[in-house]
Order: C-alpha cells, then sequence, then structure tokens
C-alpha cells in the first residue's frame, strides 16, 4: 500500500456542512455538495460523512443529499446518521454509499451490524464509537450524537463490535473534536492494540503531524475535520487537503 | 449499452455514476433480456465467494453470462469479488467459480516479517504495469486504485496477468484473457485513475 488513508470527516446538520467543537457549537461551513466538489478535486483518500442530528431528530437518512453526493464523490464514501434498519443500509449502498457507519444502532440493535455484514460484506460495515473520559479518568462510548453515556469501556466495545462482523472502527474523542491540538493517542493505542480490524482514528488532528502520530500509535487511518475546513487562527473556513508527495513524507 | 450485472451484490450505484461522467451509459440490470442486448457487461461485486456464486445461480445468471461471455465473447470487466467469481475457485468458499480463467483464489498470506499487515488490505495502491493492455492505456505514473480484499487471485498462466501490485508480496491485480478483463480494485472509487481504466474498457476492450 502507498501510504495510510486520511479521511476528511465531514458532519451533516440540517442540509449544511458544520464542524462542532467537543460535539458542541457547529459552526456552518457551506453547501455539502458544493464542499464535496472540492474534496473531489482534491483526490482524498476517502470521505466520511456524518449526519449529526438524525438520530436525535429520530429520522432516517436524507437519502436525496446524499444520492446528490454520491454523484460527485468519485473516492470510498462512509456514511452515519440515523440508519437504523437492513432497508436503510441497503438504499445507501444503492445510491453508491460505500460505507455504512453505525454508532448508535450498534450498541441498541447490534443485529443490524451481521445483518449489514452480511448483505453487504464486513468491509462495508464501519462502527463508530465516540468516547469520553469521564470525570474519574475512564474512557467512555457515548451514542445518540455524543448525549448518551452507555457505561461501555471502548477496548471491551471494539472487540465486541469485531465478533459481531465489524469490519472497520472509527474512534472518535469527544474531548478532542474541534481541538486541533492532537489525537488522544493513548485512546488511540488502547483500541488498535485490541483487535485486528483497522482503526480510523478521529477528534483532535490540527496538522500533518498529528495524523502520523496516530498511525504510529496503531490507526490505520487518520481522519480529521477542522484542519481540512479551517485556516489560521481566527478558523476561516478554507477547505484543503495536502498534496501526495506531503503525505508520502510525513506518513510513510 | 453497457449492463452492470446486478445479482443482489456491491455498489451499483457509484459505477453507473462514473460511466456517466466519462459520457458512457451502464445501467445494472438482472433481466435476461437486457442482458442479452448488452454490448459490454461488468461484473461488480462485493461480500463472500459463496454469497457471490449463489445469488448468480439464484437469478438463473451463470448459464447466460457463461453463453455471453464464453460463446458470444461480450467484452465483460470484473472487479473486486466479480473478478475472484472468474475464478475457478476460492479459498473462501466451497462453490465452484465461474471459471472463465484458469485462476484460483486465496486468501493473503505473509512471510513472519510481513505479519503486521492488516487483512484487508484496504487503501490506496499502484499497479506494475506487465504488457501493454487498451485497458490500462494512458493511465498517469501516479495512478493509484482504491483496493478492499482479503483474497487475491492466482494465475496459473501468467501471461493472463497485465499487472501486479505488491501488498507484503506481489499478486495478479489487473488480469486479462481474450474479451474477459478483471480488476481487483474498485476503479469506481479511484477518482480519475479509475475513470480512465472504465473509459478504456467502453472505448477500448473488445
Amino acid at each position: 500500500m502507498i501510504r495510510p488513508r486520511v479521511i476528511p470527516c465531514l458532519l451533516l446538520k440540517n442540509e449544511g456542512l458544520v464542524k462542532t467543537v467537543k460535539f458542541k457549537d457547529p459552526k456552518y461551513l457551506g453547501d455539502p455538495i458544493n464542499i464535496v466538489r472540492i474534496f473531489n478535486d482534491k483526490e482524498v483518500d476517502e470521505l466520511i460523512f456524518l449526519d449529526i442530528t438524525a438520530t436525535v431528530e429520530n429520522r432516517p437518512p436524507n437519502f436525496e443529499i446524499l444520492g446528490k453526493i454520491t454523484s460527485e464523490c468519485f473516492m470510498p464514501l462512509g456514511y452515519g446518521g440515523g440508519i437504523r434498519t437492513l432497508e436503510d443500509v441497503r438504499k445507501l449502498l444503492a445510491i453508491g454509499v460505500e460505507k455504512i457507519v453505525l454508532n448508535t444502532s450498534a450498541v441498541e440493535n447490534p443485529s443490524l451490524i451481521r445483518a449489514a455484514a452480511d448483505y453487504a460484506g464486513s468491509q462495508a460495515v464501519v462502527i463508530s464509537m465516540d468516547v469520553k473520559k469521564t470525570m474519574f479518568g475512564k474512557y467512555e462510548v457515548y451514542t445518540r450524537g455524543g448525549r448518551k453515556a452507555t457505561g461501555l469501556d471502548p477496548v471491551k466495545f471494539a472487540v465486541e463490535m469485531e465478533k459481531q462482523g465489524a469490519g472497520e472502527l472509527f474512534l472518535n474523542s469527544i474531548d478532542r473534536d474541534g481541538t486541533m491540538q492532537g489525537y488522544d493517542l493513548e485512546l488511540v493505542r488502547r483500541v488498535a492494540d485490541s483487535v485486528t480490524v483497522p482503526v480510523v482514528a478521529c477528534g483532535g488532528a490540527g496538522n500533518i503531524q498529528h495524523l502520523a502520530e496516530a498511525i504510529q500509535a496503531g490507526a490505520s487511518a487518520a481522519a480529521a475535520g477542522s484542519m481540512f475546513v479551517f485556516q489560521g487562527p481566527l478558523r476561516g473556513v478554507l477547505i484543503s487537503y495536502p498534496a501526495q508527495q506531503e503525505l508520502k513524507r510525513a506518513i510513510p | 449499452m453497457i449492463v452492470i450485472v446486478d445479482y443482489g451484490v456491491g455498489n451499483l450505484g457509484s459505477i453507473k455514476n462514473m460511466f456517466k461522467k466519462v459520457g458512457f451509459k451502464a445501467e445494472p440490470s438482472s433481466d435476461p433480456a437486457v442482458l442479452r442486448a448488452a454490448e459490454k457487461l461488468i461484473l461488480p461485486g462485493v461480500g463472500a465467494f459463496d454469497a457471490g456464486m449463489s445469488k448468480l445461480r439464484e437469478r438463473g445468471l451463470i448459464e447466460l453470462l457463461n453463453e455471453l461471455v464464453l460463446e458470444k465473447k461480450v467484452p465483460v470487466l470484473g472487479h473486486c469479488l466479480g473478478l475472484q467469481l472468474m475464478t475457478r475457485k476460492s479459498e473462501e468458499g466451497q462453490e465452484a467459480g465461474l471459471g472463465w480463467i484458469d485462476a484460483e483464489s486465496v486468501r493473503f498470506r505473509f512471510d513472519a516479517d510481513r505479519a503486521q499487515l492488516k487483512v484487508p488490505h484496504m487503501g490506496w495502491n499502484v499497479l506494475d504495469i506487465r504488457r501493454p493492455h487498451p485497458l490500462v492505456a494512458d493511465l498517469e505514473d501516479e495512478a493509484r486504485f482504491y483496493f478492499v480484499h482479503t483474497y487475491h487471485i492466482v494465475c496459473a498462466d501468467e501471461s493472463d496477468v497485465v499487472a501486479y501490485t505488491d501488498y507484503g508480496y506481489n499478486f495478479a491485480s489487473v488480469i486479462s484473457k481474450g474479451n474477459i478483463v478483471g480488476a481487483q480494485f474498485h476503479p469506481e472509487k479511484s477518482h480519475k485513475f479509475g475513470m480512465q481504466l472504465l473509459k478504456n474498457f467502453a472505448e477500448r476492450v473488445s
């Protein structure tokens, strides 16, 4: 393989793209289709799209907007948010989504993991884990857009998810989200060491060195939001992605 | 028209989208009349080998595809699992494959010094083209393709191999035998590089 994947992670809210800090204060970035077009032109490795309010608003994925996105998207695309049934999974694959990202459903209805893996293959089933440190310094898995504490330990949960048929784990640190201060490498290390499926690290990346650190900690791929959509200390919206040569140099 | 064989697996929307982008109409179908009228065929696929073969059989497509590909010589591109189904058999399952190419599908096995490599091979990789073929014509030097697979094919006859890719060792990533071509990666997910390849298939592979 030429190098580990580097994946922009984009958040959808009310048909616009936003970026959060610690899962709060969503800042509007722009129209999702325009932004996907820019990432497509920059030939990014992969994109992950998360609808951050579908579950809390108790609604299915917005298939219409996703259909528009996939017709502009010639790279692997993962989607998460509001996926509750195998029918949702089928519809997403049919419109060109490559990877199904489950978070709340993985905890509340784990049989969907096996059903999705049997239908589309494990490689298409990504379990997203939103993790936060408790007051006592222990890691805990959250669902429902980071609103609901599950009491689950991320390492045990990761092992269980692999057993259930997950082909990949998307590990997001709520505490680091949007901070651009670097990944929670201890969390990445613990989870990556406990499973054989690829782990995608997310939450905290601010520069290319951070991406390399996640890979050194055991992640198979590094995802980031802020660093690909903001520029400068005032966080002006500017879509960017490192050049291939730069990525090869930094993340061999 | 190009017909994407729809046997209930795979991400057909993306293939259709990419052909549209390069100016060709491609429609998914499992209707024998539509398949018979196809100028070219795409055999897509993700998931498990046995599931793929049994779904082809449930839809009564195996004999029809054999006739179209082996007798009528309709150009066909198999990719990912679709490529593996064209082999005689796979370590992944018990079912016999289509057997269009003299090859088998085997699991990645690494020597001790490469044991840290994860399976599936998931990510972007390059081609080492060993013989010219219209399918891989005019690719840029930096062309890279998106792979996701646990098994890869081994050709009995090395002259069927167009390109190899290195993941722990070299495996056949593009093959051709007459009207049959195959790619282990997902061209429909491989940016302008995949676009060039699908365009080549539509325009130049016969």
